[in-house]
């Protein structure tokens, strides 16, 4: 593996190559992020990102907050899949803690935990469909990513920042209406699901975009640590819900989604393979949910025994990890998050050489990158 | 001639395709009432959010412009960005002792995360959500929001009575699992 520095990119220019800037307001990074594009010709050379634009000092501003203000900062780190970045810190409070939550909570994080993984991949799959010049799949990925962001507006009053899960268990009951919602959701997506393959999947154009480029072999995703879809395109077997059950997780049966080619198609498959499996897994839980507390009852001021504690979940771009030094007070005294999306946007450079420059935006967006949780 | 075969069925294959999409475009084109948008600036009148939406924090009022909170600063403590701000004044009830009552209780909505904290951790229930969502303003100020309603008072509730302590009869275990 050839490192790569910002030297040798200005070294390059001396021998007559082009360095062009992508970014960092560029409609197809999904957010404010900048490459810095080597080409010989046509053809991609190396590609540094540059990422800090809209950094915002979540990990430090953790350390002058208790741990349940933490929540909602975690939120906003990867607005997708907001559910389990509440549930990381969550669990690893009462895993401190020793506290253990009712089988209802458990059960409704992991309905909930799916439902925002089939919103993120839905999300994902229109904006994927518009990188590539398909506007439509953009509104009709769109439109079924609205049912779920209803069910979620009924039951905890927003649709994108939820701050639900809180250490201990939930912020409060889910709505009368939220199983019933959920499976009329199940019956009706079954039934959209194959549009998206009707529309995206055997299109010729997506096709030859897609099928060989930006190959990842095995070895660059454990060396990059490119976890989630991004790694399992390319057999990569990462999934902490199988690995590391948390929650409801050891009590379903699903099936953890392996493609073997590591290129842009493989994990396109993986994700929409992934939205069948999540339907799946709140199909087995849904009419099951046991009765019984929303939380349980925990100290006014929480404060964690010194030590060292680490979380990890999946979330719906990897393998996101909470990491915690606590000296005994209310406030932790180190707080770090490994999040998905860094390590997986750093394989775009070895992705991308060889390919034209075209592609860097193809497969860029087969990365599934939040720019927010880049730079948290 | 290989070649050609191949190059004829890569355009017959890639118009397949193309057809296969447009039925799903073309089934939405002819099916009208499928369409989900909403005409927004339109619908205002009929459009009513969730119960639980959550537009913004208020004080609740009853008919008669009583409300609840006796100002103890619990939801002004939880807050993580400081948009709650707690004015107490001390007023002398008729018992002759010196009370606690909120002057103002402010609120900065343009500071808000919408997390929930200070109304889950408000002792009396005084504080919800509120379904407003319009919120667009021309000035920053007009954000700043004061949540007691002019002359409001706070809910006088009659004391209850004490329960009576539970009489404990049998203090001696009558049986000792060491013998």
């Amino acid at each position: 593996m050839q490192e790569v520095e910002f030297s040798d990119i200005l070294t390059a220019q001396e021998d007559g190559d082009y360095i062009v800037n992508i970014g960092p307001q560029h409609p197809s990074t999904h957010g404010v992020m900048r490459f810095v594009v080597s080409l010989k010709g046509e053809m991609l050379d190396y590609v540094v990102p540059h990422c800090g634009y809209i950094h915002r000092g979540i990990e430090k501003m953790c350390e002058r907050m208790t741990y349940p203000q933490i929540i909602h900062l975690t939120d906003r780190m990867d607005y997708l899949s907001a559910h389990m970045n509440n549930e990381a810190v969550s669990i690893l409070v009462e895993k401190a803690l020793g506290v253990e939550v009712p089988e209802r909570v458990k059960y409704i994080r992991t309905i909930l935990s799916e439902l925002q993984r089939i919103a993120s991949h839905q999300l994902w799959w229109a904006a994927f469909g518009m990188d590539m010049g398909g506007l439509t799949c953009f509104f009709y990925g769109l439109r079924d990513r609205e049912k779920i962001l209803d069910i979620f507006e009924e039951s905890f009053g927003s649709r994108l920042l939820h701050s639900f899960i809180c250490p201990g268990g939930l912020m409060g009951d889910i709505h009368p209406n939220f199983q019933k919602r959920t499976k009329e959701f199940i019956t009706y997506f079954r039934k959209k699901l194959p549009e998206y393959d009707q529309l995206l999947t055997g299109n010729i154009i997506f096709e030859q975009r897609t099928k060989g480029m930006g190959i990842m072999s095995k070895e660059d995703a454990i060396s990059f640590g490119a976890t989630g879809p991004t790694g399992r395109g390319s057999n990569f077997a990462c999934d902490i819900r199988k690995k590391f059950p948390y929650s409801a997780y050891d009590k379903v049966d699903f099936k953890e989604i392996l493609y073997t080619e590591g290129d842009s198609w493989a994990r396109y498959k993986v994700r929409v393979d992934e939205m069948w499996e999540s339907m799946k897994i709140i199909e087995q839980l849904i009419d099951n949910i046991p009765e019984g507390d929303y939380s349980t009852k925990m100290k006014p001021i929480i404060k964690l025994p010194e030590g060292e504690y680490s979380q990890r979940v999946e979330t719906a771009k990897g393998d996101l990890g909470v990491f915690v030094v606590s000296k005994g007070e209310k406030y932790p005294y180190r707080m770090h998050f490994r999040t998905p999306n860094f390590s997986n946007l750093f394989v775009i450079s070895q992705l991308c050489k060889g390919n034209k420059i075209a592609d860097l935006i193809a497969i860029s967006g087969s990365l599934d990158l939040v720019i927010p949780d880049i730079d948290r | 001639m290989n070649s050609v075969g191949k190059y004829f069925s890569d355009i017959f294959y890639g118009i397949k395709s193309l057809w296969k999409g447009l039925m799903v475009t073309g089934y939405y084109f002819v099916h009208p009432g499928t369409i989900v948008t909403q005409q927004y600036p339109e619908n205002r009148k009929e459009l009513k959010m969730f119960d639980r939406f959550k537009g913004e924090v208020i004080l609740q009022h009853d008919e008669n412009n009583f409300h609840t909170c006796n100002g103890c600063g619990i939801c002004q403590l939880n807050c993580p960005n400081g948009s709650l701000e707690i004015i107490t004044d001390s007023v002398t009830n008729e018992d002759g002792k010196s009370e606690r009552i909120i002057d103002k209780h402010i609120y900065h909505l343009s500071m808000c995360t919408f997390c929930g904290l200070c109304i889950k951790a408000c002792p009396s229930n005084s504080l919800a959500w509120g379904q407003e969502f319009e919120h667009a303003v021309f000035n920053r100020e007009a954000l700043t929001k004061i949540l007691n309603q002019p002359g409001s008072l706070i809910k006088k509730t009659p004391k209850e009575p004490k329960a009576p302590k539970p009489v404990v009869t049998d203090t001696v275990p009558t049986s000792n699992p060491a013998n």
